[in-house]
């Protein structure tokens, strides 16, 4: 059957902000599917609050909604748009929740939306693990044992009657990554993990499982169309064998270890999941545990959905999996579709390879001091790398090569020390085992410590003696072709290889002048999915402007190292060495650095030093702007005031310049993004703490302190420029004060509290500094306005994180605008950015504290978000409410308050007291902020503080009695407190407010809410005219 | 393993290919093929289909997990030699009864590693398969290429005869009698047969239409087997007079064979079929299969179409009534099984018992023991 022809209004739901578990992979597969389902000619409708996507831009759907992705607004979005079928299958767990919840609620049934792709009864049979269980018992197919609870007491009862044993896997329902869940050894451990599962779980069950840790962990990638055809895309093998969650393991493509029968049984065993789950079409993914003593194969979970590994196994492959279930939702059969590479076959086969992929995540423990470095079944990777080699250790050199790790792991001495390090499994345990091998540790030890097959350990033990196997050989360019060159590649996707001198490259290099493109590498907290929104519109404005764009990066979760992005697609390591290679392939006219965050910016001056052009910006300006004596002189001879400041090159000069300075100090190494080990200092003794804990300071490696300027109002400008002209992108007023992070602050377009002058001001200096620094294409400033006067506290002569959230708030594509000045267009003869509308955006931040176990939830100085929404409404408070609400922070609309802040904040928490009294809210707080509030003549309940005993006030929010919390944290370190009411609340997903003007704006934001929900508005209809 | 002895691959066109020699020292000289499939490479090696030909392995990971006599798809190895880009000898593997290196020398198969397979098969890809040999770099240019032009073409080589087995082998079982032409039939063929009860017997090919007879089949199996469909004229024979007296199933080089018996022409692929993902259409279900294919040659469509269009189950004349079609590979459009209803025949291209490969096909055999009752 080919297109259906019944329905013509499709709606597509994103999977919103990244966050651990569902990153930017939903934004690869949900751009194909919007592309497919234009070209087939139905019309879009597209709900997705993460303004940093680039299905979010307004070409990509006929409609485009950034809302909450919640019941309530997206119901409103089908009440308005009235689309036939909804496709939940594309946009992660959010998704397939919210259309379960749309289907529960009978919103789908009332407007008459039909669920394509999957419908509720085969999701329930994927994702309710009790059903699942039934349905597999009934296929007979073997699962680990399992008992589904929704209470800790009835966990101890199976533990007591022998239907369950430890250890244990536990499993929340419903949650995505595997979040909430633990492994339980003792029945200590089981209590703890089961009751944090059911907190977890929207429905609040667990599922409890029998353990095979240390089994051969491996998944298959299958497709399957309305005529009950089914194929396996890809195999992948997990070099971490069960026990850490398949997103925190290091996998390979395809499965390595497994004879022929036992994969065949594998592929025979996901082929009749599907069928039983009753997928109907589109992608699935099926895990499975191997005993590697006998082949015992155990089906351990399914998504009835593309995910992460769908859209590992599309780069790894070349198979556009998410592009093709979108066109099977439509009707079409496999064999109706050609394959995208060879185009002279169907789509009705299995990807062969004949090289092998590599996947290793990357974390940020770094980010949370105190959070927990072992990594289990729930996930807390916050991205990942990819690569493509010939053989295993080509493959895996790259990998290792494409991480861009900020600090090398400390080894121990002893062997002893070593085998001890790596029984548990810990991001930096790659590395351990790679210099245990180096130096001789036998594979058969690390083996007995680590249950990882002896065949990776013998791979791993060559490359760690021997290199990767290309001493002597020719670096050459392959194609990913899908078929291990069984057919002729149309498409231009290619990665290096060593190969044996004289063997060709296969890169189709036509005459036109290439533009390359250097993409961000893997997403990390500080720089993600908004440095490769930018890139892709670099791709898309070079091709628009008759040039071939040629984009290199590794990250697979991205639209960028989509194929159909660029015109030429170089998956490799983002080092200068790889670099250089594909330059030299390409020889292009320019490389672009200015979109990937501060990857290619490392690699500007060695490219500059071989000879390659440079487009846009010139590197002695990126270096006048980061090195603060050029710039504090350049600045200066604009008049322009920065924050007082200094650097110091050793513990002693650090406390000198403090002196000098004055505190309160921002302190900070030099040259880092996203704010890493970056601190306020209160007072000479936080200054010297931060010189024992963090990074010393060196000549090479300078500290940078700064005055902070408290109560200050933070202000981001994005701007153009075109070496003579400059044009204001958009002026963003962050909603919290000067010293939480840009990246951590929600924040405001346009200017909410800033004055006519002010704002002239902030446009002067900013035209001022973009044309004396000499950028030729993006700038970011950063200024604080305090004691009524303009400071710049950095200039980023870049695209910047908040590129995406501009240009869906002023409805310009700067990025796009930048890339055409890089080309040498001028800002006199394009299209700029006009004065916005009427609506008001506000983006918010979204934090992944609940991941953490023991992490503190506090905003500061340094980056800990990992994903961004916006809110519009045609005021601040609904916006900022909607941002809110996107970003999972229900505020609620009345219940119990609970305010303790430090001494300073007293006057604006007694303010704060009244308005929530005002709005019927109990008031409820702990002994000073209490006293302050009472004085008022608001009446509030007392609660005691941690120290005066229970009941105290983690047990008041433990027993869920508090609706929401306002803590800010003291100034001086002394936080015990705070830290256990921030970490319970966060623990038991009570919204909790950190700062006061955070604070301030939600009460408007609930006084908003209580008016009744807000109208929703898409991008065309915003942007109109 | 030996110190690494430089080696190379050369084609019968000139082109060469380098690499490091590994398993049986020697030069090996045949058909260089390429087989696209991930795993299953010692079930490649012991399939008597091989026999002549030099196995290109496009995967590049070979050998990862050993050597076991569960892999063996007969008593021996039969390809000549193979050719890789990163062979492995480890038996950590439990299943691993030993290393593949050690293995192919043990079972006499020259072998190359290191080399850059994947040019080599865009090579063989574009310019079809060919003649070559695996030599060691001591060998000069010329003495090589004396060697390939010494070795006769496949079009044309009767090798089937050669891997038949001299006396019959049999295997019990309560059900049908299957009584099989054996010209390199594959140890999972049987297996399917005797997992469903059937009797076997194989005989050799050479076997006569009345010997054939004398055993009281309920069923006559063509099996697979090496080289050239038309240079086993004798076969042909044997099954032209057999046609129609009994129900009769063939599988690839049986199903060539069966189809020449009855009139109908085969033809040498290009690059030949060989691998694990090859989609076969069911006309009959309308099914896709994926299926394991190892084939060089294929038999002609109607009106002597090398490709078929149109997914119906076209019919047309053969000498022993009408043939209909069944299969059809959604790669090429070749015939991948057709029925021969006046004849209660039945054949397929590709291979249904798996081993290596998919088994979505597996089913057929119970189509085929049904033609039996």
């Amino acid at each position: 059957m080919p297109r259906r022809d019944d329905i013509s209004k499709i709606m597509l739901i994103g999977s919103g902000p990244i966050v651990i578990g569902q990153a930017a992979e939903f934004d690869y597969s949900g751009v194909q599917a919007c592309k497919v389902l234009l070209e087939e000619g139905y019309e879009v409708v597209l709900v997705n609050s993460n303004p940093a996507t680039i299905m979010t831009d307004p070409e990509f759907a006929t409609s485009t909604y950034v809302e909450p992705l919640l019941p309530g607004p997206v119901a409103a979005i089908i009440e308005k748009e009235r689309p036939d079928a909804l496709l939940p299958t594309l946009g992660g767990q959010t998704a397939l929740n919210l259309a379960m919840d749309l289907s529960a609620d009978g919103t789908l049934e009332k407007y008459g939306v039909e669920l394509i792709g999957a419908n509720r009864e085969a999701i329930t049979r994927a994702e309710d693990r009790e059903v699942f269980r039934r349905v597999m018992n009934e296929a007979q197919i073997r699962i680990p044992w399992s008992i589904t609870v929704e209470s800790v007491e009835a966990a101890l009862e199976s533990l007591d009657s022998g239907d369950a044993t430890l250890p244990a896997i536990i499993r929340p329902a419903f949650t995505m990554g595997g979040q909430g869940g633990g492994i339980a050894e003792t029945r200590d451990e089981l209590v703890d993990v089961v009751g944090k599962g059911i907190a977890a779980s929207p429905i609040g069950q667990v599922l409890v499982e029998e353990s095979v840790i240390g089994w051969g962990e491996f998944e298959l990638e299958v497709m399957r169309d309305h005529n009950d055809n089914v194929v396996i895309i890809c195999s992948i093998e997990n070099v971490d064998p069960m026990g850490v969650h398949t997103g925190d393991s290091i996998t390979v493509a395809p499965a390595q270890s497994l004879t022929d029968p036992v994969y065949q049984s594998l592929r025979d065993i996901a082929i009749k999941v599907i069928r039983v789950v009753g997928v109907e079409t589109g992608g699935s993914n099926v895990q499975f545990a191997v005993n590697p003593a006998d082949g015992e194969i155990a089906v351990i979970e399914m998504n009835p959905r593309v995910s992460r590994s769908s859209a590992l196994a599309s780069k790894a492959t070349g198979f556009p999996i998410a592009k093709m279930a979108a066109k099977l939702a439509v009707g079409y059969a496999l064999e109706e579709i050609p394959n995208d590479i060879t185009r002279a076959t169907p789509a009705a086969f299995e990807p062969t390879i004949d090289y092998v992929v590599t996947k290793i995540p990357r974390f940020a423990f770094e980010k949370f001091p105190g959070a927990d470095h072992r990594l289990s079944t729930y996930m807390q990777s916050v991205g990942e790398i990819m690569s493509i080699g010939r053989t295993f250790r080509q493959s895996f050199a790259k990998a290792l090569a494409s991480r861009e790790l900020d600090a090398n792991t400390p080894v121990p001495e002893s062997d002893a020390g070593l085998l001890d390090e790596i029984t548990v499994p810990t991001p930096e345990r790659i590395d351990l085992i790679m210099a245990g091998l180096a130096r001789g540790v036998p594979v058969e030890e690390i083996h007995e410590r680590t249950h990882i097959d002896l065949w990776f350990l013998r791979e791993l033990a060559l490359l760690a003696t021997e290199g990767d196997g290309s001493d002597g050989a020719e670096l050459i360019y392959n194609s990913v072709d899908t078929c291990a060159a069984e057919f002729e590649a149309r498409t231009p996707y290619y990665y290096s290889s060593h190969e044996a001198p004289g063997s060709p490259s296969e890169v189709r290099r036509g005459d036109r002048p290439s533009v390359v493109i250097l993409g961000a590498g893997p997403n990390r907290i500080g720089q993600g999915i908004e440095f490769d929104y930018c890139c892709v519109h670099a791709a898309m404005t070079v091709r628009d402007c008759g040039r071939d764009a040629v984009m290199v990066n590794c990250n697979p979760e991205t639209v960028s190292t989509d194929y159909d992005t660029s015109d030429r697609l170089y998956f490799e390591p983002l080092t200068i060495e790889h670099v250089l290679a594909v330059c030299e392939q390409e020889k292009p006219d320019g490389v672009i650095v200015q979109f990937g965050g501060q990857t290619p910016l490392k690699l500007a001056q060695g490219l500059k030093d071989a000879g390659i052009p440079l487009l846009g910006t010139p590197v002695e300006a990126i270096d006048a702007a980061e090195d603060r004596g050029k710039f504090g002189a350049l600045i200066d001879r604009l008049g322009i005031k920065p924050p007082p400041y200094g650097s110091a090159m050793s513990a002693d000069e650090a406390v000198e310049v403090a002196e000098r300075v004055g505190y309160p100090l921002l302190v900070r190494p030099s040259f880092v993004l996203g704010g890493r080990a970056m601190e306020i200092c209160y007072s000479r003794e936080d200054l010297d703490a931060y010189l024992e804990q963090n990074v010393k300071a060196s000549p090479d490696h300078p500290l940078l302190l700064d005055r902070f300027l408290e109560n200050a109002i933070e202000v981001d400008v994005d701007a153009l420029c075109d070496g003579e002209e400059v044009c204001i992108g958009g002026i963003m007023q962050h909603v919290e004060e000067a010293g939480v992070h840009s990246g951590d602050s929600a924040c405001v377009i346009p200017p909410m509290s800033i004055g006519d002058e002010m704002l002239d001001e902030i446009r002067e200096a900013t035209s001022a500094i973009a044309l004396e620094l000499g950028v030729i294409g993006l700038i970011n400033i950063q200024f604080a306005i305090a004691e009524g006067g303009l400071y710049v506290i950095e200039a980023n002569p870049r695209a910047s994180r908040t590129v995406p959230f501009v240009s869906k708030a002023v409805g310009s594509p700067l990025a796009k605008l930048a890339t055409r000045i890089m080309l040498g267009g001028k800002i006199a003869d394009l299209e700029m950015p006009q004065a916005n509308g009427s609506h008001v955006s506000v983006k918010e931040a979204v934090l992944p504290f609940a991941r953490f176990q023991g992490a503190d939830s506090v905003l500061g100085p340094e980056m800990k978000s990992t994903g961004e929404v916006i809110g519009i409404g045609p005021d601040f408070p609904t916006a900022f409410g909607k941002a809110q609400a996107a970003a999972g922070v229900e505020l609620p609309g009345g219940g119990t308050v609970f305010i303790s802040v430090t001494d300073t904040d007293k006057p604006a928490a007694t303010q704060l007291a009244a308005r929530f009294h005002d709005l019927g809210f109990n008031v409820v707080s702990t002994g000073g902020t209490a006293q302050a509030i009472s004085r008022m003549g608001v009446p509030v309940e007392t609660v005691n503080k941690i120290a005066e005993g229970s009941p105290h006030v983690v047990d008041l929010i433990e027993e869920g009695r508090c609706d929401l919390v306002i803590n800010t944290p003291t100034g001086s370190g002394a936080r015990a407190d705070g830290y256990e009411i921030r970490s319970t609340a966060v623990r038991h997903g009570i919204p909790g407010l950190t700062t006061m003007t955070g604070a301030s704006a939600a009460v408007r934001a609930i006084i908003a809410l209580q008016k009744g929900p807000g109208d929703v508005y898409s991008l065309q209809e915003l942007h109109a005219g | 393993m030996n110190p690494a002895t430089p080696g190379y691959v050369l084609l019968e066109d000139g082109s060469r290919f380098d690499g490091i020699l590994c398993g049986d020292p020697g030069s090996a000289v045949g058909e260089v093929v390429f087989n696209t499939a991930m795993t299953g490479y010692q079930e490649a090696v012991t399939d008597p289909s091989y026999a002549g030909q030099i196995i290109t392995f496009t995967y590049p990971m070979v050998g990862n997990y050993g050597v076991s006599r569960e892999a063996m798809e007969s008593g021996r190895a039969h390809a000549r030699g193979v050719i890789m880009r990163d062979a492995r000898n480890g038996d950590d593997a439990a299943s691993a009864e030993g290393g593949w290196l050690d293995w192919l020398g043990a079972n006499g198969v020259k072998a190359i590693t290191g080399v850059n397979t994947r040019a080599l098969v865009r090579h063989i890809r574009d310019k079809g398969a060919m003649r070559g040999a695996i030599l060691a770099a001591a060998v000069s240019h010329a003495e090589g290429a004396g060697l390939v032009d010494g070795e006769p073409r496949m079009a044309g080589s009767d090798f089937a005869s050669r891997v038949s087995p001299d006396e019959p082998i049999e295997f019990d079982g309560d059900g049908p009698h299957v009584v099989a032409l054996d010209t390199g039939i594959k140890s999972s063929i049987t297996d399917q047969l005797c997992r469903r009860g059937c009797r076997v017997t194989l005989l050799p090919s050479s076997s006569g239409a009345q010997q054939v007879l004398d055993r009281d089949p309920d069923l006559i199996f063509l099996a697979n087997g090496p080289g050239d469909p038309a240079a086993v004229a004798g076969v042909v024979e044997t099954i032209s007079e057999l046609v129609g007296k009994r129900p009769m199933v063939g599988i690839c080089l049986g199903h060539q064979l069966l189809c020449r018996a009855v009139g109908l022409e085969t033809f040498k692929l290009p690059f030949g079929h060989r691998g694990s993902n090859h989609p076969v259409k069911d006309l009959e279900t309308g099914v896709i299969e994926i299926t394991s294919q190892n084939h060089g040659f294929a038999v002609v469509g109607p009106d002597g179409a090398r490709k078929v269009e149109g997914d119906e189950p076209v019919r047309w004349q053969t000498d022993v009534g009408e043939a209909v079609l069944s299969h059809i590979n959604l790669y090429d459009r070749t015939v991948e099984g057709l029925r021969l209803p006046d004849a209660g025949a039945m054949t397929v291209q590709h291979h249904p018992e798996a081993g290596p490969g998919p088994r979505d096909s597996r089913h057929l055999f119970d189509r085929f023991i049904e033609l039996a009752s």
